[in-house]
């Protein structure tokens, strides 16, 4: 298991400095995503300018949530690229058949090879947002408010991660990517930036218990910013909400290990 | 001792039925029919350490389905197999760690690295020790004559180089067995001869088994001292390349070479198999003295020259009777 990590690690690097070689492509898909999302955050903005407060929330309230969200979701991007263009990168081109000869975790070699460093841009423009969140909240950070959020950040990461998962693990039935699973990641991002008690309650409990969104964003970060909840989750809840992400990822790589026996006993 | 067993390895397919068209396509996401493909009926065979088999058949006969079991890359329908003691399916990490893989129209390179890194990382993945790492590298770039291009990135390479190095790639954890699926494909008559010599030359040095699938009869005959046919599935003949021709092609060829191409008789069409103006090529099964006595007799002959059918002939009239036969 060591052995794969440092593996990983590797070949992570590797397919790092194989995409720095398109340099004009890389620094252009980098400001490319930087200003999508400025874009969207303008946008935020000019509604809260417009119209005031979103029940409790403040503009600087949800800037801390989006922030956070993009973060996660742009490093999510960039590190599980693998899994994001498995299908056209290795089950349509045959190539899945060369990582079954290899002596290591399948996983590992689908993860470590690709990187969506395009998605630095993205990542840098959540990071301001985050930054001005910060700056304009002046959260009482307890050790427990930190532990939480660095809980919930994990576990959001995890919770993406697996729907990356999913959305590969599809192709061994389907050979191409799903564009209905990028409602549940790209789909997931733009819900999970807003408080969840603006969404109807079959919505909100779909995200909580189905497909554990909420879990790992909205509860735990009404916690850390104790703003009201109307929701009426306990502050127990809001402490062990992100786990169901971490029970949700289990699921995923257990539907990984099938979908590739699946592979082995019907691929052509 | 035999390292690899198959017995009554089968293998099915289920495919979906696509119509023509682009109403067909739409029709194929609401219904879809299934047909079961046969791709490998009750094969069975078994292939000693250091043995170099060629498999051969035509396309879709189930070669690439028969070392893709053998790689562990998939699971048969039913039958046994074990290769080096180990059932593939079952064992894969082990199992791949001690056999190598060539798929000639693919390669286990990675596009954007230079050769040299690409062997550096298959060393990580395969756990080589660094001191046998460098030995056994160095000795593959000499025989392989790779110096030139280790530090060009592997998109800039040609097929032929691109191939030398996929092998040699295949070869770095040394492994006791080699698949090569089609390893010639493509490449120039040079090319082709210099891969051949490395095949035949690291097989007998490092006492490597390999199974090679192809469909350029020259590969089995310069490499391979056993020769496997499938066809549609079913194994056609497993033996010697003499026993393929003894049971499909016992004729001679008689090439003629004419003085002029007046006062040639257009006699026993169905024995020729080409004609020109100064050549006629006859192909004999029986009683060849005779024949030839004939043609002296009665051709302006220049010059003869008797030999066996070229191994394609034998084995594309060995397809034909099984066809018919079936």
């Amino acid at each position: 298991m060591i052995h794969a990590i440092g593996l990983f690690g590797r070949l992570y690097l590797t397919s790092i400095r194989a995409k720095m070689q398109y340099r004009a492509a890389f620094i252009l898909l980098v400001c490319g995503t930087f200003f999508i999302g400025a874009m969207e955050a303008l946008g935020i903005w000019a509604l809260f300018d417009r119209f005031g407060n979103l029940g409790v929330w403040s503009l600087a309230h949800v800037a801390f949530l989006y922030g956070t969200v993009n973060i996660v979701f742009s490093s999510v991007d960039i590190t599980a690229r693998g899994f994001d263009t498995f299908g056209a990168g290795l089950i349509q081109t045959g190539q899945f058949d060369r990582v079954l000869v290899r002596p290591t975790y399948v996983a590992i070699l689908v993860a470590s090879r690709d990187v969506g460093l395009h998605q630095l841009g993205r990542l840098l423009q959540g990071l301001l947002v985050f930054a001005y969140a910060l700056y304009a909240l002046d959260i009482d950070w307890t050790v427990g408010k930190v532990l939480l959020y660095v809980f919930a950040v994990i576990g959001m990461y995890v919770f993406f991660f697996g729907i990356q998962i999913i959305r590969a693990t599809m192709c061994f039935w389907t050979i191409e990517t799903l564009e209905l699973v990028n409602m549940f990641s790209h789909g997931g991002q733009e819900t999970a930036q807003y408080p969840m008690s603006i969404y109807n309650e079959s919505f909100t409990k779909f995200f909580t218990y189905v497909i554990p969104l909420a879990c790992v964003a909205y509860f735990p970060i009404v916690a850390v910013l104790e703003v009201d909840e109307p929701l009426g989750s306990t502050m127990l809840f809001q402490y062990l909400s992100p786990l169901a992400a971490f029970v949700f990822f289990g699921c995923c790589l257990f539907f990984w290990f099938f979908g590739v026996k699946r592979y082995q006993s019907t691929g052509s | 001792m035999s390292i690899i067993q198959v017995e009554g390895l089968t293998k099915s397919f289920r495919i979906a039925e696509r119509k023509a068209g682009f109403f067909g396509a739409v029709s194929g996401l609401f219904s879809r029919h299934y047909r079961n493909v046969e791709a490998l009926r009750d094969v069975s065979f078994e292939i000693n350490a250091g043995e170099l088999v060629g498999y051969i058949g035509p396309n879709g006969a189930g070669k690439s389905t028969t070392i893709k079991i053998l790689a562990g890359i998939l699971v048969p329908s039913s039958g046994r197999c074990e290769v080096n003691g180990r059932v593939p399916w079952r064992q894969r990490r082990d199992h791949v760690a001690s056999i190598g893989v060539v798929f000639g129209q693919r390669t286990q390179l990675w596009w954007d690295l230079p050769v040299i890194e690409s062997f550096d990382l298959l060393r990580d993945i395969y756990r080589v020790s660094q001191d046998r790492y460098v030995a056994t590298r160095d000795e593959l770039i000499e025989l392989l004559d790779l110096r030139d291009f280790l530090d060009t990135p592997v998109r800039q390479l040609s097929l032929g180089q691109r191939v030398r190095c996929d092998i040699a790639a295949s070869l770095l954890h040394e492994p006791t067995i080699v698949f090569l699926d089609e390893p010639t494909i493509g490449l120039d008559a040079v090319s082709q001869l210099s891969v051949r010599a490395f095949i035949k030359q690291i097989a007998e040095e490092r006492h490597v088994t390999v199974l090679l699938t192809t469909h350029d009869l020259d590969d089995i005959e310069a490499i391979c001292d056993r020769l496997i046919v499938i066809n549609d599935g079913n194994l056609l003949l497993d033996g010697t390349i003499d026993d393929l021709r003894s049971r499909y092609g016992d004729g001679r060829y008689i090439a003629v070479e004419l003085e002029s191409f007046k006062d040639v008789p257009h006699e026993h069409e169905d024995l020729v198999v080409e004609r020109s103006d100064s050549h006629i090529l006859f192909c004999i099964e029986n009683d060849v003295p005779a024949f030839i006595n004939h043609v002296l007799a009665e051709y302006p002959v220049k010059d003869l020259l008797v030999t066996h059918p070229p191994i394609e002939r034998v084995v594309a009239s060995m397809y034909q009777t099984e066809r018919i036969a079936s």
